[in-house]
């Protein structure tokens, strides 16, 4: 793989968004709407308990880094879009772009614009609701998320919705039934939500667990390379590709 | 180095029973402009794109600077270029964006000053901030094939490069192009229904028809050979009287 094949995938969205404000606002706009929406649900949460529970930390940090996962799906899913929709598959896959290099720039794309988010989403609710990435000890779990989330954005990719009550954002994972519990542990986000909140409750930091949730996750990336290239190959023996980008002159 | 810029041998290319290119084999030398010609549905831009590798060829095999494209995709597209009617390039990035992008994709060395080049050489200088989307056809057709000549490319295939041009503008891409083959030695496959352009600009013109090549030869003398004035009279009685009936698949 070459780095700027790879770096021409990510530049081209990043002149799409620099030039389009609709493209960008949606970053950030989502994930202010829902880190008010729950900071203040968490404060309300707090006045009327008396659990001794932070569900500051805990709702706040859960929807932080759901967010974070469901915007990295986004952005590639919406850089994917953006080459559909300018028919411009014949340019890229009749240029020396490996497949390795072109999923690889998507990847990228969409844990940058996702870290927009997720700066956004920090910088808000830090002073506003007292979210404190030192205190909760966020920032390491916050690294995990950075070498799981391209993992985790081709497992959420189809139906983020789907898979959101499996992998224990707001609860333990031992709150769900067995077989519920079966399909979390194959899931890498419920490993990084299982840390935040060892953390939060100040167990020690479940490296282990961690490590287990990065290696179904790269077996994951595998699995989704293997599946595009797949497609890819009966699209060129099928002749899809080339009949797709004849048809835009129609 | 391979004394050939393109060598397709016995290329087929079958959908079900019909035989979209059925058993064509011709070459393209390095400083050689070759026209490919042929009526609508003759089988032109199915070799080409299976040239590109956008499309598999049911058998059959393809080596453009000696290196078999499918055995070595990426290696062997490194070497060539291509622009078409069909492959518009991202409508909503400026040129100089444009311009960039496939630098990077084809890992242009000397990206910078080789788009100031091309800027100067097409004309360009004066859109470099303008969306490819809203330039002229024109316009558009001089920045495809700024950018079909990126990467200096042994091979070029042009379809139909010059189909929306003023004659004006036509003929300096003309110029452009028999430079690019005489002083960079670059090999050119080219389709056209201008048949005074293919005679003006082409070494050699391959007939297509039903997917098979019917003729081949020098375009000035071939309409003599055949008992015709121009090549245009060629094309419309080869186009409405093949030579040979098309083989039924087997």
């Amino acid at each position: 793989m070459k780095t700027r094949p790879i770096a021409a995938i990510a530049l081209r969205q990043f002149y799409l968004m620099r030039s389009s404000p609709t493209r960008t606002l949606p970053m950030v706009a989502w994930v202010v709407i829902d880190i008010i929406l729950w900071g203040f649900i968490s404060r309300y949460l707090n006045s009327i308990t008396s659990t001794g529970v932070d569900f500051t930390s805990s709702l706040l940090g859960a929807v932080l880094f759901w967010d974070f996962f469901t915007r990295v799906m986004t952005g590639v899913t919406m850089a994917f879009f953006e080459d559909v929709w300018s028919r411009n598959f014949i340019n890229l896959f009749a240029s020396p772009l490996l497949i390795s290099e072109y999923l690889s720039g998507l990847v990228l794309t969409g844990t940058a614009t996702s870290m927009v988010g997720l700066i956004a989403m920090v910088a808000i609710a830090t002073p506003l609701f007292g979210l404190h990435y030192a205190a909760l000890g966020l920032l390491l779990a916050s690294a995990m998320v950075l070498r799981l989330g391209p993992a985790s954005e081709w497992l959420v990719w189809p139906i983020p919705a789907f898979l959101s009550p499996f992998v224990g954002v707001f609860y333990p994972l031992s709150t769900l039934p067995p077989w519920m519990q079966a399909v979390g542990h194959l899931l890498p986000p419920a490993y990084v939500f299982e840390a935040m909140r060892a953390v939060i409750a100040g167990r020690p930091y479940p490296a282990a667990a961690l490590w287990a949730g990065v290696a179904l996750a790269a077996l994951y990336v595998l699995l989704a390379s293997w599946l595009f290239t797949h497609i890819y190959r009966y699209a060129v023996r099928s002749g899809l590709l080339a009949r797709y980008s004849a048809e835009s002159v129609s | 180095m391979s004394t050939l810029a393109l060598n397709a041998s016995r290329l087929c290319k079958r959908y079900g029973p019909l035989r979209a290119v059925d058993d064509v084999s011709f070459s393209v030398r390095h400083g050689e402009i070759v026209g490919l010609l042929g009526p609508n549905g003759a089988g032109k831009t199915t070799t080409i794109n299976m040239v590109l590798g956008i499309l598999q060829p049911s058998s059959g095999s393809v080596a453009i600077e000696g290196i078999d494209i499918a055995r070595n995709r990426s290696r062997a597209l490194a070497h060539t270029n291509f622009a078409a009617a069909y492959a518009q390039l991202p409508g909503n990035l400026t040129v100089l964006q444009n311009l960039r992008f496939f630098g990077l994709l084809y890992d242009v060395a000397g990206l910078r000053a080789r788009i100031e080049q091309l800027l100067i050489e097409f004309d360009l200088q004066g859109l470099r901030d303008t969306r490819s989307g809203v330039l002229s056809s024109g316009e558009q057709t001089r920045l495809a094939l700024a950018k079909a000549v990126l990467n200096r490319p042994r091979l070029l295939l042009l379809d139909e490069p010059s189909a929306s041009l003023d004659p004006s503008a036509a003929d300096l891409i003309r110029s452009h192009i028999r430079a690019m083959a005489s002083e960079a030695g670059c090999g050119i496959l080219w389709t056209s229904h201008n048949m005074y352009e293919v005679e003006q600009t082409c070494h050699r013109v391959l007939f297509v028809s039903h997917g098979r090549i019917l003729l081949e030869g020098d375009p000035r003398a071939l309409p003599q050979e055949h008992g015709v004035a121009t090549l245009e009279e060629l094309f419309i009685r080869l186009a409405r009287e093949p030579l040979a009936p098309p083989r039924a698949a087997s």
